[in-house]
């Protein structure tokens, strides 16, 4: 039986303005797999997963998301995406409860799952307290349960564990690691943290394709110019 | 994923918005303030006790509508501030209930701004009593606040999502906005003359003509303008 492709990207680009912010990408990833996307600062990689989320529209190329091609079908794939960003995409004057319980009316999702993922990452008993009055790594926490209420199929991470303290990244490790059996794209700064969960890393410099290889079959050197 | 009805989608925008307004008094206090405020430079700057018929009418509808531009300049801020908007963008719910939730938040900014502005109008420049006018004025305001309302959510989606939306703002919805000034204010000038005339119809259905036409517009734009 062939394996499904979650992601099919096919010469993929993206303008702002003038400027190319990714250019020509092409990446194939299996459903269940793991899709480790590595750069410097301003190499697309927010980009590529504002692309992935349907919240830019590519200039070129052709995008297929779980099955679907954007934006065309953008609607068929929409609640089925969750993205962890540097932002929490939560209101500061709403309580982590609000927050929550305004996300689930939004996908449609009963109250009980904001309960039960409250308690999976430890934040039931600061829940109805207003975001503003939480540490960074609390809302983090929340900000992960947010990503989650929906049960995505794919998971957009961006330095999903950067304000989390050890013990919280324990914690969501079975929601976001690779346990969870969910197709998941990771940018991350840390490219030993996260060679070691990725089935495929894409490497961007300035939007355009650097290297592209399993872990095992990367050049050590290639990893090394990439920050260069 | 199928999409959440849209009923609740919009019961849930609209308590998120009204909560955060509560909470952060950042759009009613403000217009309110202004309106009490340039009702008090009317009273000294134009020398009189008391006013009545056409120019009564024209200062209270201009007050309001500058007032009412401040609360539309607000509308979007903590969306996009705190990614409100990526997140309704990521979910399958229906586009346009965020315009019908918008509208409905702006609709009752605009019911508390009146609550405040019209008693101090009444009380610091009308002449003739406001009680024999207030029937009329009522049905005056709401047809105004309908237009107000959805010219604003409009104007309110398209502005905040562009680096000058402070000036955008503004600019666009006074123009749009004229009409609805011009035809309250015409409908309200009898009601405010000595002595008081009837509520001329034809003005009424006039704003009712132009709320329907915007609705119209804004339901078939509103889910472009949320596009990237």
């Amino acid at each position: 039986m062939a394996i499904l492709a979650a992601l099919e990207l096919r010469g993929l680009t993206r303008r702002y303005g003038e400027r190319l912010a990714l250019a020509d990408v092409t990446v194939t990833l299996a459903a269940g797999q793991t899709l480790a996307v590595l750069g410097p600062n301003g190499a697309g990689k927010t980009t590529l997963l504002r692309l992935l989320a349907t919240l830019l529209r590519p200039h070129a190329g052709e995008l297929r998301v779980l099955g679907h091609a954007l934006p065309a079908e953008s609607w068929a794939v929409r609640g089925r995406i969750g993205l962890l960003g540097h932002e929490p995409l939560l209101y500061r004057e709403l309580t982590a409860r609000e927050n929550l319980d305004f996300h689930a009316a939004l996908h449609g999702v009963a109250g009980a799952r904001v309960e039960a993922l409250l308690q999976t990452v430890g934040m039931e008993r600061r829940a109805d307290e207003p975001l503003r009055t939480l540490s960074r790594g609390m809302v983090a926490r929340v900000a992960v349960c947010r990503a989650l209420l929906h049960d995505p199929e794919l998971l957009l991470l961006d330095e999903p564990r950067a304000n989390l303290d050890p013990a919280a990244s324990e914690l969501i490790e079975p929601l976001i690691g690779r346990a969870s059996g969910r197709t998941r794209v990771i940018v991350s700064h840390d490219p030993a943290g996260v060679l070691a969960e990725a089935d495929l890393v894409l490497g961007l410099v300035r939007g355009r394709t650097h290297l592209l290889a399993a872990p095992d079959q990367l050049d050590p050197a290639a990893l090394t110019e990439l920050y260069r | 994923m199928s999409a959440p009805p849209t009923r609740r989608v919009v019961s849930a925008l609209l308590r998120k918005d009204l909560r955060v307004e509560l909470r952060s008094f950042e759009s009613m206090p403000a217009m309110a303030l202004f309106s009490v405020t340039t009702f008090v430079l009317f009273h000294f700057g134009l020398q009189k006790d008391s006013l009545s018929g056409e120019l009564a009418s024209g200062v209270l509808w201009v007050t309001l509508l500058f007032a009412a531009v401040l609360g539309i300049n607000r509308l979007f801020v903590a969306d996009a501030e705190q990614g409100g908007f990526d997140g309704f963008l990521l979910s399958p719910a229906d586009r346009n209930a965020l315009l019908f939730a918008k509208a409905l938040a702006l609709l009752a900014y605009l019911v508390v701004l009146e609550l405040v502005a019209v008693p101090a109008f009444a009380l610091l420049l009308l002449g003739p009593p406001i009680g024999q006018a207030l029937p009329g004025l009522l049905a005056v305001l709401a047809l105004a606040d309908i237009g107000v309302a959805v010219i604003g959510t409009l104007v309110g989606a398209l502005a905040v999502r562009t680096r000058a939306r402070d000036l955008l703002g503004p600019l666009l919805s006074l123009p749009m906005l004229v009409p609805v000034v011009l035809g309250a204010a015409l409908a309200t000038k009898p009601l405010f003359a000595t002595p008081a005339g009837t509520l001329p119809l034809r003005w009424l259905a006039v704003l009712a003509l132009y709320d329907l036409v915007f609705a119209l517009i804004a339901f078939a734009l509103f889910e472009f303008l949320l596009e990237d």
